[in-house]
């Protein structure tokens, strides 16, 4: 009988299947449909009494000078960040492509911010960043830039620490950006370029007009992955200024870490993340275009 | 003419070799700068005056003594370990069965069941850790290491789950089928055939796995509050805020110590990674 269980192909494949689907759904989507829920209630951590209050959370968020520059920032340091990334990570992944010895421990080297706990690697930073033993500042005086009077506060002043915040994150995300790049890089058949090697088309001709056309879905992938995670990462901005100066470097999911978990208020840190959904919508919608496109071919 | 594009590719070589090393510098610097720091007397260290690329005093391992004599961080590693090692053997049940059921068994649908679990990787840390938190409470688990552990697999098993797939659906049908008909059942074909066969696949799950684990900070930082129950991720970060007096020596070896072992392995691993996130872009 059990033989006859194990036989049944479709069974067997439900079965399988069942265990996993069950504990995404009760550790994912449950939690999903539950901050939603939050979001239309005054939830808090005190309470135990919650009543539904309509779109009054996401009103009063609006309202909030806060709130509004904490999106404002997402959106700054997400695309900022990304931007960088992709033009960085495409140079870097185009000089890596070719062979070269010692390619293995360059590897090693850019793959270190992406593996190593970003929390640590933020660590670094504040001591690079530090406001009186800032090696970049040391350097720089040193080198004869910066003149008698000129120490930047670099976590210190809103602007100054908005840039090396987007530093970090740069720093943090190129990595993936770059492999994802070289793996699209080296599925390119080898006869495409010796092709282009025997018209003699010019290094930036080859890159512009053969390379890059040919690996765009996979910068795609890499933006969107790269979007998503800067959209919705706190950790560098925790580490680095848990939002200051006077609340001008929040982001939305660092906000709702001081909102939902320090202060409390459970609907209302609830609510200002579901400001993230268009955004995880708009990717999770390209994302499928793109994986049907290539199915295609 | 030929002349003319010789002359641009040998600037292209010297520029694409200036620019790589200025990247990857850029990527290291951090982990060159908690390696020099780690070693130098605190004196040394917070003198405004002093070069910070050189030793001005002897070199020291003061600040490591401090770090594993007189703060947690031995326990940080052992629970980051422990939380790392569950949550590894939880996606393996979890994402082989379910990994092996979308490439071969549920044809059509899987198709889209499986496009399914890889978009749920898309739905942060951020949106989920307020409604858990309560739910880690409900079950009273705060403060706890197993809130880790039950919570941790919602991330790793989408993504592992995806990996799997890629993985088996490159192993040729005609094994199975032959072990079949030799009078293995399919679950048999499975456990006798395939996953001997999906080691590397397997080892790349837990290596990922792992680091997912050792990354996370969101959900840590929310559950666990007290100070020997701590990751990595987030103990070092709140050993920095101790007091005024920042430990720079120590924090910088407690981070080089937990970044670079891990980096090193991941490094071989990373390749099939790689093919974990790009397979639906790049069907050759």
């Amino acid at each position: 009988m059990s033989v006859r269980i194990a036989d049944s192909e479709r069974w067997l494949g439900r079965l399988f299947l069942a265990p996993a689907v069950a504990y995404i759904f009760a550790l994912v989507g449950l939690p999903f449909l539950l901050a939603v829920a939050y979001s239309f209630t005054n939830a808090s951590i005190s309470s135990s009494h919650t009543t539904f209050v309509g779109l009054a959370n996401f009103r009063g968020l609006v309202a909030d000078p806060a709130f509004r520059r904490a999106l404002a920032n997402t959106f700054l340091f997400a695309i900022v960040s990304q931007a960088l990334v992709i033009v960085l990570s495409s140079v870097l992944a185009v000089g890596l492509n070719r062979d070269f010895p010692g390619k293995w421990f360059v590897r090693l080297l850019v793959l270190l911010p992406w593996v190593a706990p970003v929390s640590l690697g933020s660590i670094g930073w504040l001591w690079i960043f530090d406001s009186i033993y800032s090696v970049i500042n040391w350097t720089l005086r040193a080198l004869g830039i910066f003149g008698q009077g000129v120490w930047p506060i670099w976590l210190g002043q809103p602007i100054l620490a908005m840039a090396a915040i987007i530093c970090v994150q740069v720093w943090r995300t190129m990595p993936l950006a770059t492999v994802i790049l070289l793996g699209g890089l080296s599925s390119i058949p080898d006869d495409i370029h010796d092709a282009a090697e025997i018209d003699g088309a010019s290094f930036f001709r080859h890159l512009f007009q053969i390379t890059l056309p040919l690996v765009l879905p996979i910068v795609l992938v890499a933006v969107l992955f790269g979007l998503v995670f800067a959209c919705t990462d706190m950790i560098v901005v925790y580490v680095l200024t848990r939002g200051g100066p006077y609340d001008s470097t929040h982001v939305l999911s660092s906000l709702a870490f001081f909102k939902g978990v320090e202060g409390g208020d459970l609907a209302g840190g609830a609510a200002a993340t579901l400001f993230l959904l268009p955004v995880l919508a708009a990717a999770a919608i390209l994302m499928l275009r793109l994986a049907r496109r290539t199915e295609v071919t | 003419m030929g002349g003319r594009v010789r002359g641009a590719n040998a600037l292209a070589a010297v520029g694409n070799f200036g620019a790589v090393a200025a990247l990857s510098g850029f990527c290291a610097f951090p982990f060159f700068w908690m390696l020099i720091t780690t070693f130098k007397q605190t004196r040394d260290l917070l003198d405004p005056d002093h070069n910070p690329f050189v030793y001005h005093e002897p070199a020291t391992l003061e600040n490591l003594r401090v770090l594993f004599g007189e703060t947690l961080f031995t326990e940080w590693v052992t629970n980051t370990l422990l939380v790392g090692v569950m949550v590894v053997v939880i996606t393996l049940i979890l994402a082989l069965p379910a990994g092996y059921s979308l490439a071969r068994l549920s044809g059509g649908a899987g198709e889209h069941l499986a496009i399914g679990i890889f978009l749920t990787y898309l739905v942060p840390p951020t949106i989920l850790f307020i409604p858990l938190s309560r739910i880690v409470g409900l079950l009273g688990l705060q403060d706890s290491l197993w809130s880790l552990v039950l919570v941790y697999p919602s991330f790793t098993v989408p993504f592992c789950t995806w990996l799997l797939m890629g993985f088996f659906k490159a192993i040729p049908k005609d094994l199975e089928e032959a072990a079949m008909v030799d009078g293995l059942s399919r679950l048999g074909a499975f456990v006798r055939v395939i996953l001997p066969m999906s080691v590397a696949g397997i080892l790349t799950v837990v290596i990922f796995s792992f680091t997912l684990v050792m990354q996370e900070f969101v959900y840590a930082l929310t559950f666990i509050t007290s100070a020997k129950n701590f990751t990595i991720s987030i103990g070092v970060p709140a050993f920095l805020v101790r007091g005024d007096v920042y430990f720079w020596g120590s924090l910088m070896g407690a981070c080089f110590i937990a970044s670079v072992p891990i980096a090193i392995l991941y490094n071989l691993f990373v390749d099939r990674f790689i093919s974990g996130f790009t397979v639906g872009a790049v069907k050759g």
